[in-house]
C-alpha cells in the first residue's frame, strides 16, 4: 500500500503551549488510521494543520508522496483532503442536496443550479458509499447522525480521497455509530483513507487498522491494531510521566459534608448528561473525579453550583437538602467553585481584579453596607491583603482581569473562592493551561484547604493530577460513576480503562 | 493638618482629577473625530448645494450658543435627550438593548399629565413630586413588561420594547384624542396641568425648565448607582458576562428586569419633564423622536453618564441652531439632520455592529 499522507516533524506552538512537538504521522491508502489521545493532546491541531486551518511552525507535509504547502482549506480540498468537524458546518435552512453541492454547484447556462444533475450526482454518491440520505430534506429537520452523513457526502462530492473525521461518534447513538462504521468500511473498500480522531478506545479498536497515540503534543507511538490491546493503548494514552512530588500528609477524613444521591440531568442538547450519580465528599478529604472530558463533568459542576436544573436526585450539604437552593444561597453556605472555563464562568474579564475578587460577596458585609452601597475602601483593603497572601502578580487592584496572564487569572479565582473560608470546594480542571509554577501553586493550595478541613471535589481529566491530590478516586464515564476506589488501591492503567469505557 | 500634608493632599487630588480628565479626553478622541468628520461631510454637501459652509455653520453656532436665549433653547432641546440616552445607557450596561425609550417617554409624559390635571389643589411640594413619580412609574411599567418577557420567556427585548413603543404611541394618541381631549379643542391635547404640578421655567422667555435640573440629578444618580452600589455592580456584571455573574450568585433574571425597569423610569421621567416643564399639557406627538435620539446619543456619549450630557447638548444645539440657520439663510434643515445622522453613523455604527456581532456569537 502506498502512502496517502505523510507529516514529518510537525511542530506548532501557541502562546504558552506546544500543541504539536515534532510529530510524525503517516496514513496509507485505503486504511482507517486512528488518532488517539486525551483532550488537549494535539489531535485536532494536527488535523487542522493538514486541512490548512493552521500553519505549522515547522515540518513538512507530503500528499501522495509529493511535498505540498497547505496554506488554506481550499488547497487541502484541491489535494483531496476532506474534514468533518466536531461541530457541523451545514446551512440548516438549505436542503441536503444544496448543502452538499454548496460552492461547487452543477450549473445550467452558467447561472442556474442544475437541480436534476445535482440530485443524480448525489444519489449516485450516496449509493456508492452506503450513505443513505434524502437529498430534498431540509438539514434542520434531520437528526445529528444524518447531518454527519451529509457532511461526509459534502467532503466526498468535493473529491476527498483522505477523509478526516474529528470525534465523529461523540454525537451519535450506538446504532448510528454502527451505520457510520459501515460507511467507513465502504469508503476504505474503494481505496479512500480515513483518519479517525477519538479518545474512545473501544471504537478505535473496532474500526481502525493502525493507531497513532498522541500525548501532550508528542507521538507516543504508532501500532497495528492486530498487535495491540485496549490495555496497552490506555497505558500509552495516559501513561505516567515524572511530576514534581507534592507533599501531602495523610489526614483522617471526617463526616460527609457534600452528599449527592441519584442525580439525573440533561445537557444543553437535552440529552442525558448525568445518570444516577451518587457520591459523597468528607471533611479533610479530596475526592478526585477522573474522566475524559465531556462525560458529564461540566453538567455535574453546574448542578452542584445551582446553575443547571436537576431532573431528579438530591444534593445534601451537612445533611440538609440544598437541591433547590440558588447559586447565591449556596455561596453563602460555603460552597466554593473553581470553574473549568475561567474566562467564561470564573471571571468577568472587563472587571478589575478588585471587582472580580468581590464577586459572590459583593452584596454582603463588609463589601456592602445596609443601603446597597459598595464599601470600596473595605473592598480595596481586602483585595490588597488577598493579592499579598495569594501572591497575585497584578500591577494593582484596578487592573482588568483581561490584562492578566492565565495563571494569574486562575490565582484571582482561587483567592476569591478560598478566602471565603468554604466548607466545600469544587475544583474543575483547576490547572488546565497553567504553567508548572502556577500548577504547583494551585495544587498546594487545594491540599492546604483539605488540611484545614475542607471537603474538596477535584474534577480532572489529568490522571497525574488525580493521583497527586486525591484521597479517594471516582471515575465518571458517560454520565455515570463507574467506580470509586481508594487512591492507594488503583493505578493509571485501571483508571485509564474505566475512563474510556473499556471495563465495567 | 500640617502644611506639608495639606500640600501633598492637594497635589494628590490634582493628580487624580487630571488623570480622570485625561482618561476622559483620551476616551473621547473617536467621538471628536467623528463629529469633525460629520461636519466636514456636511460642509461638502453645503458647497455642492450652493451654500457657504462657513456662513451656515456660524449661523448654527450663533443659533445654538449666541446668547442666553439661544443657549436656553439648546438646553431645552437637550433635556429630554439626556433622559432617553441615560435610559438606553442603563439597560445597555446590563447587556440589554432598550430601544423603546420613545414609548416609555410617551407613557411617562401621559401619566404625569393625568396626575398633574387630576389633583389640583394639592400643595406644590406634594403635587409636583407626585406627577414626576407618576411619569417615572409609567415609564418603569413600560420597561418592566419587556423585562419580565425577557426573563420568563426569553423574548428578545429589541422586539418587545419596540413593539411596546407603538402601543404607547397609539394608546396615548387615543387617550388624548378622545377621553382626555380638551373640550372644544381642534388640536389633540389635554387641558393644562394644575400650576402646582408645573416645573418652573428657569430662563424665561425660553422654555428651559426645572426638568434639566432633574436630568442632571439623574445623571449623577445613574453614575453613582452604576459605580457605587451593589445593584450597579450586578447590572454591569450581567452585562459583561452573564454566565460568570450567575456563577457568582447574581440573579441574572432579576437584574435584567430591574435594569429595564429603571431604564424605563428614566425615559418616563424625561416625558414627565417635557409635559410639566415645557408644554404644561399632553399634546399628541409632542416628541419628535427623543427616544430614538437617546440610543444614538448614549453611544456618542461613550456610554458614560457625563459624556451623555455633552452629546445631548450637541444634539440640542444642532436642533435649535439648525432652525435658526434655516430661518436666516434658507438653508434646508435637512443639512442639520444629515450632520446628526453622520455623527451617529461615524460614532455609533462601529460600536453597535461590534456589539450586535458579539451578541450573535461572532468574534470581532
Amino acid at each position: 500500500m502506498s502512502t496517502a499522507v505523510k507529516m514529518v516533524n510537525i511542530t506548532k506552538t501557541f502562546p504558552g503551549i506546544t500543541a504539536n512537538d515534532n510529530v510524525n504521522f503517516e496514513v496509507k491508502k485505503g486504511e482507517v488510521h486512528g488518532l488517539l489521545g486525551e483532550n488537549g493532546a494535539g489531535k485536532t491541531v494536527l488535523m487542522n494543520i493538514l486541512y490548512g486551518l493552521y500553519k505549522p511552525d515547522k515540518g513538512q507535509i507530503f500528499v501522495n508522496e509529493k511535498e505540498v504547502k497547505i496554506d488554506n482549506s481550499a488547497v487541502a480540498i484541491k489535494l483531496g483532503i476532506g474534514m468533518v468537524h466536531q461541530h457541523f458546518m451545514l446551512v440548516p435552512s438549505l436542503t441536503v442536496a444544496e448543502n452538499i453541492v454548496l460552492g461547487r454547484e452543477p450549473k445550467k447556462y452558467e447561472l442556474l443550479l442544475d437541480i436534476k444533475k445535482t440530485l443524480k450526482d448525489i444519489e449516485a454518491l450516496s449509493a456508492r458509499y452506503r450513505l443513505d440520505v434524502d437529498p430534498k430534506a431540509s438539514v434542520c429537520d434531520l437528526p445529528v447522525g444524518v447531518q454527519q452523513r451529509v457532511e461526509i457526502l459534502k467532503a466526498l462530492f468535493r473529491g476527498a480521497e483522505i477523509l478526516i473525521l474529528d470525534e465523529p461518534t461523540s454525537v451519535l447513538t450506538p446504532q448510528e455509530v454502527e451505520g457510520l462504521f459501515d460507511a467507513i468500511r465502504a469508503l476504505t473498500g474503494q481505496g479512500k483513507s480515513v483518519i479517525f480522531i477519538s479518545h474512545k478506545l473501544k471504537e478505535v479498536c473496532a474500526i481502525c487498522d493502525r493507531i497513532t497515540v498522541l500525548k501532550k503534543g508528542k507521538v507516543v507511538g504508532t501500532v497495528e491494531k492486530k498487535e495491540t490491546t485496549p490495555d496497552a493503548l490506555a497505558e500509552m494514552m495516559v501513561g505516567r510521566e515524572v511530576i514534581v512530588a507534592l507533599k501531602k500528609e495523610h489526614v483522617e477524613p471526617g463526616k460527609p459534608v457534600l452528599k449527592v444521591q441519584g442525580l439525573n440531568a440533561l445537557n444543553d442538547r437535552k440529552l442525558p448528561a448525568l445518570r444516577d450519580v451518587d457520591f459523597e465528599v468528607h471533611e479533610y478529604e479530596i475526592l478526585g473525579l477522573a474522566g475524559v472530558e465531556g462525560n458529564g463533568q461540566t453538567e455535574l459542576v453546574e448542578v452542584l453550583t445551582g446553575v443547571r436544573e436537576l431532573r431528579s436526585g438530591n444534593i445534601l450539604f451537612d445533611g440538609k437538602p440544598v437541591t433547590h437552593a440558588s447559586p447565591h444561597e449556596r455561596i453563602g453556605m460555603g460552597i466554593s467553585c473553581v470553574p473549568e472555563d475561567r474566562q467564561k464562568n470564573g471571571l468577568i474579564m472587563d472587571f478589575s481584579v478588585l471587582e472580580n475578587l468581590m464577586l459572590g460577596r459583593h452584596d454582603r458585609p463588609p463589601f456592602a453596607t445596609k443601603w446597597f452601597r459598595l464599601n470600596l475602601s473595605k473592598a480595596t483593603g481586602f483585595a490588597d491583603r488577598v493579592i499579598q497572601e495569594y501572591s497575585i502578580k497584578a500591577p494593582g487592584t484596578g487592573t482588568l482581569a483581561r490584562h492578566l496572564s492565565g495563571g494569574t487569572q486562575q490565582k484571582v479565582i482561587v483567592a476569591r473562592e478560598f478566602s471565603r473560608k468554604p466548607r466545600v470546594i469544587i475544583a474543575s480542571q483547576p490547572t488546565r493551561g497553567l504553567d508548572v509554577g502556577a500548577t504547583e501553586y494551585v495544587r498546594e493550595k487545594l491540599v492546604e484547604m483539605r488540611d484545614q478541613g475542607c471537603a474538596v471535589l477535584l474534577i480532572s481529566a489529568d490522571l497525574d493530577e488525580i493521583f497527586a491530590l486525591s484521597d479517594r478516586i471516582a471515575v465518571i464515564y458517560e454520565g455515570r460513576i463507574v467506580a470509586v476506589k481508594e487512591a492507594g488501591q488503583t493505578n493509571e492503567l485501571e483508571l485509564g480503562l474505566l475512563m474510556t469505557g473499556g471495563k465495567r | 493638618m500640617s502644611h506639608r500634608k495639606f500640600g501633598s493632599t492637594v497635589r494628590r487630588l490634582l493628580r487624580g482629577a487630571w488623570s480622570i480628565l485625561w482618561a476622559g479626553l483620551r476616551g473621547a478622541v473617536p467621538q471628536v473625530i467623528a463629529i469633525l468628520a460629520a461636519f466636514l461631510v456636511g460642509a461638502i454637501v453645503l458647497v455642492a448645494t450652493g451654500h457657504s459652509p462657513i456662513d451656515a455653520y456660524s449661523s448654527v453656532l450663533a443659533g445654538a450658543f449666541g446668547d442666553s436665549y439661544h443657549i436656553g433653547q439648546t438646553l431645552t432641546q437637550a433635556t429630554p435627550i439626556i433622559f432617553t440616552s441615560l435610559a438606553f445607557l442603563f439597560a445597555f450596561k446590563c447587556g440589554l438593548f432598550n430601544i423603546g425609550a420613545e414609548g416609555q417617554l410617551l407613557i411617562g409624559g401621559f401619566a404625569a399629565a393625568v396626575v398633574g390635571i387630576s389633583f389640583a389643589g394639592l400643595p406644590v411640594y406634594i403635587h409636583l413630586p407626585l406627577a414626576l413619580a407618576a411619569g417615572a412609574g409609567g415609564g418603569a411599567l413600560w420597561g418592566f413588561i419587556p423585562g419580565v418577557l425577557k426573563a420568563k420567556f426569553d423574548a428578545h427585548e429589541v422586539i418587545t420594547t419596540m413593539m411596546l413603543s407603538y402601543v404607547a404611541l397609539y394608546v396615548t394618541s387615543y387617550m388624548v384624542n378622545y377621553p382626555f381631549l380638551e373640550p372644544g379643542s381642534w388640536v389633540p391635547q389635554t387641558v393644562f396641568v394644575a400650576p402646582s404640578a408645573e416645573l418652573p421655567r428657569i430662563l424665561p422667555p425660553t422654555q428651559l425648565s426645572g426638568s434639566i435640573v432633574v436630568a442632571l440629578v439623574m445623571v449623577s444618580l445613574t453614575a453613582y448607582v452604576l459605580e457605587r452600589t451593589t445593584l450597579g455592580y450586578e447590572v454591569r456584571a450581567i452585562g459583561l458576562n452573564p454566565s460568570a455573574a450567575q456563577s457568582g450568585g447574581i440573579n441574572v433574571k432579576r437584574g435584567m428586569i430591574l435594569a429595564l425597569l429603571i431604564s424605563g423610569a428614566l425615559a418616563g421621567l424625561g416625558g414627565a419633564g417635557e409635559i410639566l416643564g415645557v408644554h404644561r399639557r399632553f399634546i399628541d406627538g409632542f416628541s419628535p423622536g427623543y427616544g430614538w435620539d437617546g440610543l444614538a446619543v448614549a453611544l456618542i456619549g461613550g456610554l458614560n453618564p457625563f459624556g451623555v450630557v455633552l452629546a445631548s447638548i450637541l444634539f440640542g444645539a444642532l436642533r435649535s441652531g439648525g432652525m435658526v440657520m434655516n430661518q436666516v439663510l434658507g438653508v434646508p434643515l435637512d443639512v442639520v439632520f444629515l450632520v446628526q445622522a453622520l455623527v451617529v453613523l461615524f460614532v455609533a455604527a462601529p460600536r453597535l455592529i461590534r456589539y450586535l456581532l458579539k451578541r450573535g456569537g461572532y468574534r470581532w
